[in-house]
């Protein structure tokens, strides 16, 4: 974190009317990408309680930015809870709690006087199931910067430009004043992704964006998050194996341990490469659950 | 070999494809939409004979002087009665009870569904005494009105008084359908709206509460019917039953149509019951143009603005 002087102090607080898209345009180096120098977001020894239950233990990853990272796991092994903590949506869920330390451009997310709601404006979220709000195109893209405060010179410019980011634009140019209930499934979460983009966040997080959609959807879906790291830092959690070997630079496997009381805990086995996770893992559950052979 | 359902393994002959159009009567499946069907029936006659027999009984009487004549003191002119002064009190009555219940009552069901922590025991004690409160019959209220807000208050037997006593009376009913609306809204609304970054007043105003519009306003038409037909609470707050004059105020003396009624049907002049039973139609005819704003609402609503 030393070397990104560039970078401006992280101001997370309500009050600073943060100029978002000022820091995005800092270009970052092409020998960043893939270099591993400059987490955006980095956990450290994370734990994530709900209550007395602790569902994850002991994790630490570093999110680069403008990668892809996908975290995979069989069920229950705490990817979409750790994804969760990112942007502080598990601060919704009663008894839902933190250890450990995740930054964010060196931030501490989860220190006293951090805004989650700010957190939330720099860090989207894309859900499973699409979820479109029951109103119309334009208004799901003019929602986000509205609420935000984001001073928009033209909406209809910034709606135009977030449904291109998403591939969608040339699908519903015509017909943006009509429901955003009578898209596809699949157009629906292109325009959940579009919404996202419309707040210009720094970090996208896609909780198994794929998993209602068929694989013609699908396959748009990953084109389309291939084109975000232009601009986007991306953290996916999926289900399926093949979309994490086709879109991901770096893969994380969880898994679920038992411990001597009976309880699951999600643990990190192996972080590193996507490709060399597909291809030479160096932790033989990784491997097992690769092949097949277990989750 | 258990797959294996060959007849040399089982025995067990298929029956030919003929049997498939064979006559059936299934006995259960029809007497049991019999009895759906009569439940219905039952409901619906004794609501049609209802209306037939006002409809019927108060036929010479359903004209313009119901509600642009005055209620006659003189028995030689009770066929020149009216019930304007009823009707009046009535609308001043429910249009501020509308005014007083339903924001109230609206803000109590966004507290309790989106605000409140429903592990903490003193918000499901809340909860349950609302439900309580829902059961608790007309006339405590009326004697809880009177003890308190006519007399210590010193509202008196007015239009205000009247309101909000009705308004006490039916706010449980605003508040147990709202948040009935409030929680068939999908959480995945509120999530995305977060996820954005809005706060949870932006989420709640500009999401939630638009998209339980519909729920929202059956609960309020379903709770101000109630109130417009309550009699039994205004008789202990002072609603007379003679009144010759409009209210000119909201603390002015009044009667309303369930009252005016009530005294109608006493009364040993036929012309007089007559009267009853138009009165009992107007208050239908208003019912049902409450009813009808609730549908336009609910119609609206469920266009994407």
């Amino acid at each position: 974190m030393s070397e990104t002087t560039t970078i401006a102090p992280p101001d997370l607080d309500r009050r600073s009317g943060v100029k978002i898209t000022a820091r995005q345009e800092q270009s970052t180096p092409a020998s960043d990408r893939n270099g591993g120098v400059d987490p955006i977001i980095e956990l450290q020894d994370v734990d994530i309680y709900y209550g007395s239950y602790r569902a994850v233990r002991g994790v630490s990853i570093p999110i680069e930015r403008r990668e892809i990272t996908a975290m995979i796991g069989p069920s229950g092994c705490g990817k979409s809870t750790l994804l969760r903590s990112l942007n502080r949506m598990n601060d919704l869920i009663i008894g839902a709690r933190v250890t450990g330390r995740i930054t964010f451009h060196g931030q501490d997310l989860y220190e006293a006087g951090v805004d989650p709601i700010e957190v939330r404006r720099r860090i989207g979220m894309v859900f499973q199931q699409p979820n479109p709000f029951p109103k119309s195109i334009y208004d799901n893209i003019s929602y986000g910067p509205k609420v935000t405060g984001m001073k928009v010179s033209n909406m209809d410019d910034l709606v135009e430009e977030a449904l291109t980011g998403a591939a969608l634009w040339g699908e519903v140019k015509d017909k943006l004043k009509t429901s955003a209930l009578a898209l596809s499934g699949g157009q629906q979460q292109r325009l959940c992704i579009a919404r996202t983009i419309a707040v210009k966040p720094e970090v996208i997080l896609m909780d198994e964006p794929c998993s209602a959609l068929d694989p013609i959807a699908t396959a748009k879906i990953e084109d389309l998050m291939a084109q975000l790291t232009k601009q986007y830092t991306i953290v996916i959690v999926t289900h399926n194996m093949q979309q994490a070997a086709r879109v991901s630079d770096k893969t994380a496997f969880l898994t679920a341990e038992v411990d001597k009381d009976g309880q699951r805990h999600g643990v990190l086995i192996e972080f590193d490469d996507t490709n060399k996770i597909f291809s030479a893992p160096s932790n033989e559950l990784t491997e097992a659950y690769i092949s097949g052979r277990f989750g | 070999m258990a797959i294996d359902t060959s007849r040399a393994e089982t025995g067990y002959v298929h029956p030919s494809a003929a049997a498939l159009k064979r006559r059936r009567i299934r006995l259960g499946d029809t007497l049991f939409r019999l009895a759906l069907q009569f439940c219905l029936f039952v409901a619906f006659a004794f609501l049609a004979s209802l209306i037939i027999y006002v409809l019927i009984a108060g036929w010479n009487r359903l004209d313009l002087r119901l509600v642009t004549n005055m209620p006659s003191g003189l028995a030689s002119r009770a066929d020149e009665s009216g019930l304007q002064s009823a009707l009046t009190g009535t609308l001043w009555v429910i249009t501020l009870t509308a005014l007083m219940c339903l924001p109230t009552g609206i803000a109590a069901a966004i507290y309790l569904e989106e605000y409140a922590d429903n592990t903490r025991w003193y918000n499901r004690f809340l909860e349950l005494n609302i439900q309580n409160l829902a059961g608790v019959p007309s006339i405590v209220f009326g004697i809880l009105g009177l003890g308190i807000i006519a007399r210590v208050f010193g509202l008196g037997f007015t239009i205000i008084t009247a309101a909000i006593v009705l308004s006490l009376l039916v706010l449980p009913v605003v508040i147990i359908a709202t948040r009935e609306a409030l929680r068939a809204v999908p959480p995945s609304i509120r999530l995305g709206s977060y996820a954005l970054g809005a706060t949870k007043w932006q989420t709640v105003r500009r999401q939630v509460l638009p998209a339980a519009t519909s729920g929202t306003a059956t609960g309020a038409i379903l709770a101000l019917s109630r109130a417009i037909g309550e009699a039994a609470p205004l008789i202990l707050l002072g609603a007379v039953t003679f009144v010759r004059f409009n209210p000119e105020g909201i603390s002015s003396r009044y009667t309303v149509l369930p009252i005016a009624i009530f005294n109608l049907i006493k009364s040993p002049q036929a012309e007089l019951q007559e009267l009853a039973s138009a009165g009992i139609v107007l208050l239908l005819i208003i019912l049902l143009l409450m009813n009808s704003i609730a549908i336009v609402i609910r119609n609206r609503a469920g266009k994407i603005r």
